[in-house]
């Protein structure tokens, strides 16, 4: 009875990324109206046939902006948690392969970048960069370096107790052979929970991050300035925080989703309770 | 227990030695020169180089950094770069506005996330446990931000109950004070609650599987009784270690929040100071939040020693 | 099939079960235990033994549910609400289970652990002293009270589950297969205890193993359980010198017990 639940999660979880992904996709080649373009004569208008969700306070299309926002959300998403995995993984795998001194020294490193966490690191590139969509990423990135080395390590140590990695290095195979052969393929499944949790977590970042200015400038569209910019007009126009916000919290709800059905699928030790 | 302790303290103390050179180093090596920007473009070389001589930043990193270091150890962060004012008081100021927020947020999921969550695994297989667990799915994927604005459109706008932002001090008037701290605390505090709800349900649900619970209701508890007197304790130990993560995510939290609520915390002081490219405040702002983020580590590590007989002794 | 039933029979009775079903895993289980009697109920795992007790103690998981009737001295249990059964529980009826090294509360104190049935129930003030003198009924030591069950041996924590167990000297004490996670050594003083413990109080016991060597050194009846149903029941000299099913037979073919 697990296991429908856990399928009814991964369902809707795709179901909710797939609409962001389809959104993003479109707006390469269709939007409604031009997302960038000022028009002092659509100032603030309700939803309408034309304008699905209305207009901001510059008369751009707010359907169209939140579909090239998606755009930005899933770019920052798809390269911090690429920076995180690429990083993260052979890290993780190095120090739980390595000799135990050496594996823990790995593992306190990665803690200290811990106590740097995404929002502070971004800001601290922001303040000597310059904010930007690129130090965002990379800020995002290196903060979620750490549960990506983590967990590659905590599944490295249970590949490497099994009795066929003792065969296997038993018979002279190379430590480079083993971990591409026995424990990448066998952590990957703990890899992908990883990046969509992490993809779940880089969504809510990159938000938080233009709604306080330090990720994507404008004119591009984000969701999270979009938000920003809707504070002052919060007593006239709630709508221009809602549609954001929805679309922030589906992307996120999403992944959560998808990463949380995932989980039972490919994690060892609760397949083995259930 | 006594040994562990020692040891976690001795890696706290090198961690925040380290993090304070990482902070140090990655601020000394920005692009542009602090004295210049602060004099702007039409200053004289020879203004500059004396401003240079005032900040201090003329003398080798290594010089700076111990000067610096010597100086926060006491408590002195330097002069600010543009006010030309110490850091260190009005850090310490605002730093009580954060903790008070963190505080009522940290009370806000614990008030949340506690009964329902234990509610949602007493109830696993019930409609009202899995509403729970769909409620709280939900909860997790509305940032503090958005929370904040939702709280503010329908309690400050529409019902004007509660003001939309600033802060009074607590010794000035403790009944503003509190009527300031509801929203933020909330803004914060939902969405953590929600996070912890999950652990807290999955942390409840996996003691309710163990056999001593059902060796406690052998001797006569009835399920709650068994649950709070022998469960909960066990509970703790993994529901802690996110209560550390959540802190730390509250802290960080804490710089959004306070700009939604336009409130005088440690949040708002280092975005204005980036504005303001007020770097060596920014340095000091940065080194704060991140010793808190090891500091609670420390304490859940120590935490779970106290909770857990099997990690003291040997 | 051997021993006669009728109401007279059941009034002196301490545990009578009759029909006893639950869910589709055990079916039409009836026997009875007299006072101070010791019942052996054998079979394989997933016979239904454990079911059958957990069952009697009330603590069958939520997801099944039992039909028939079970009474401790000549109430019926079955059905019967939380608040009573809580009340029969470690007083009345008590049980010690298989793994010791998960049955005690990691992260309290033994001595707090085996006094507590005494201050759940109200039977005695003066905690300290019990659980002190309960250790001692076990041999254990006194200072085990202040130590923390992963500081105790499995044979140790199960003396203290049995020092539980007897606190409030029950009419039923139900024993789970208490020594197999044991050492073989172990073992012979657990199973001594268990019967000084119950021959003291005159407590009824409901023995539950896979042992037949077990058996016969503890118990003077036998039921035989094979997929939910008892197949035979006797005395232990009849069942296992003249096992009448098929499965006994094979049963005690698979041990070592028939030299003896």
């Amino acid at each position: 009875m697990q296991t429908r639940t856990r399928n009814t999660s991964v369902l809707i979880g795709s179901v909710l990324i797939g609409l962001v992904v389809l959104a993003a996709l479109l707006s390469f080649f269709w939007t409604p109206h031009d997302p960038e373009k000022v028009n002092a004569a659509a100032r603030l208008l309700g939803p309408t046939g034309d304008y699905v969700f209305g207009t901001d306070k510059f008369g751009r299309d707010v359907a169209s902006q939140i579909m090239v926002g998606a755009r930005t959300t899933l770019y920052v998403g798809v390269v911090a948690v690429g920076i995180a995995a690429v990083i993260g993984t052979p890290l993780g795998m190095f120090a739980g392969m390595s000799k135990r001194w050496l594996g823990e020294f790995v593992m306190r490193g990665n803690d200290l970048v811990l106590a740097f966490p995404a929002l502070l690191l971004a800001i601290m590139f922001g303040a000597v960069y310059g904010a930007s969509t690129l130090t965002a990423m990379i800020a995002i990135g290196i903060a979620t370096v750490p549960s990506f080395a983590r967990i590659a390590r905590s599944g490295t140590l249970q590949v490497m107790s099994t009795e066929y990695v003792l065969a296997a290095r038993s018979g002279g195979r190379s430590r480079f052979a083993i971990a591409s052969r026995h424990v990448l393929p066998n952590i990957s499944g703990l890899l992908i929970v990883q990046a969509s949790v992490s993809f779940a977590i880089a969504v809510l970042a990159e938000a938080a991050l233009s709604f306080l200015g330090f990720g994507t400038a404008p004119p591009t569209p984000s969701w999270g300035r979009m938000l920003q910019e809707s504070q002052e007009l919060l007593t006239v126009q709630p709508r221009l925080a809602l549609v954001p916000g929805i679309a922030i919290a589906v992307a996120v709800l999403g992944f959560n989703l998808l990463g949380d059905g995932l989980r039972d699928r490919f994690d060892p030790r609760l397949a083995v309770g259930s | 227990m006594t040994l562990r302790v020692v040891r976690r303290l001795a890696i706290l103390i090198a961690s925040v030695f380290v993090a304070s050179i990482v902070v140090f180093v990655f601020m000394a090596v920005l692009p542009g020169d602090p004295a210049q920007v602060a004099l702007g473009v039409n200053a004289t070389p020879e203004l500059v180089a004396k401003t240079r001589a005032d900040f201090g930043i003329d003398r080798p990193l290594v010089a700076q950094y111990a000067d610096w270091m010597g100086g926060v150890l006491h408590g002195d962060f330097g002069r600010s770069y543009v006010t030309r004012e110490a850091i260190g008081p009005q850090l310490i100021d605002r730093l009580g506005v954060t903790l008070w927020l963190v505080g009522a947020g940290m009370l806000v999921a614990l008030v949340i996330a506690l009964p329902l969550g234990t509610l949602a695994a007493v109830r696993h297989r019930k409609a009202s446990g899995t509403a729970i667990s769909g409620l709280s799915q939900i909860g997790v994927a509305i940032p503090a931000f958005i929370a904040a604005i939702l709280l503010v459109q329908v309690f400050a706008v529409q019902w004007r109950w509660l003001p939309s932002g600033g802060w009074t001090p607590p010794n000035q008037d403790a009944g503003e004070w509190i009527r300031g701290l509801i929203l933020p605390a909330l803004s914060l505090g939902l969405v953590q609650g929600a996070v912890l709800t999950r652990y807290v349900r999955s942390s409840v649900l996996d003691t309710l599987g163990q056999d001593y619970l059902r060796t406690a209701r052998s001797k006569g508890l009835r399920p709650y009784q068994a649950l709070f007197r022998h469960g909960l304790r066990n509970a703790a130990v993994p529901v802690i270690t996110v209560l550390g993560l959540q802190l730390a995510t509250l802290l960080i939290g804490a710089v959004v929040v306070e700009r939604v609520f336009v409130l005088p915390g440690l949040g708002s002081m280092l975005l204005d100071s980036v504005a303001a490219r007020d770097l060596l405040s920014v340095q000091g702002i940065v080194l704060v939040l991140v010793v808190g983020v090891l500091l609670v580590n420390f304490v859940v590590d120590v935490l779970y020693t106290v909770l857990d007989p099997r990690l003291r002794g040997s | 099939m051997t021993a006669t039933r009728s109401d007279s029979v059941d009034a002196g009775m301490t545990l009578v079960v009759e029909d006893l079903g639950i869910s589709s895993l055990v079916r039409d289980v009836s026997f009875e235990v007299g006072k101070g009697e010791r019942v052996g109920l054998i079979g394989e795992s997933g016979s239904g033994k454990s079911l059958t007790a957990l069952s009697i103690m009330g603590l069958l998981p939520d997801e099944l549910r039992a039909s028939g009737s079970v009474k401790l001295n000549g109430r019926e249990l079955l059905g019967a609400s939380e608040r009573e059964l809580s009340r029969l529980r470690g007083n009345e009826m008590s049980m010690v289970f298989q793994e010791p090294m998960t049955a005690l509360n990691p992260a309290m104190r033994v001595g707090r652990q085996v006094s507590e049935p005494m201050s759940i129930h109200g039977t005695r003030r003066d905690h300290k002293a019990a659980a002190a003198e309960l250790l001692d009924s076990v041999g254990l030591p006194a200072d085990a009270a202040g130590a923390y069950p992963h500081q105790l041996s499995g044979g140790q924590r199960q003396r203290v589950v049995l020092a539980m167990a007897l606190a409030n000297d029950p009419a039923l004490l139900i024993c789970d297969e208490p020594t197999t996670a044991l050492d073989v050594t172990v073992q012979a003083r657990i199973l001594d205890l268990i019967l000084s413990g119950t021959r003291q109080r005159e407590t009824s016991l409901l023995f539950i193993t896979h042992d037949l060597a077990v058996v016969a050194s503890v118990c003077e009846r036998v039921l035989v359980m094979l997929d939910g149903e008892i197949v035979e029941a006797g005395s232990t000299r009849e069942v296992l010198t003249a096992p009448k099913h098929e499965y006994t037979q094979r049963l005690l073919k698979a041990s070592d017990l028939e030299a003896s």
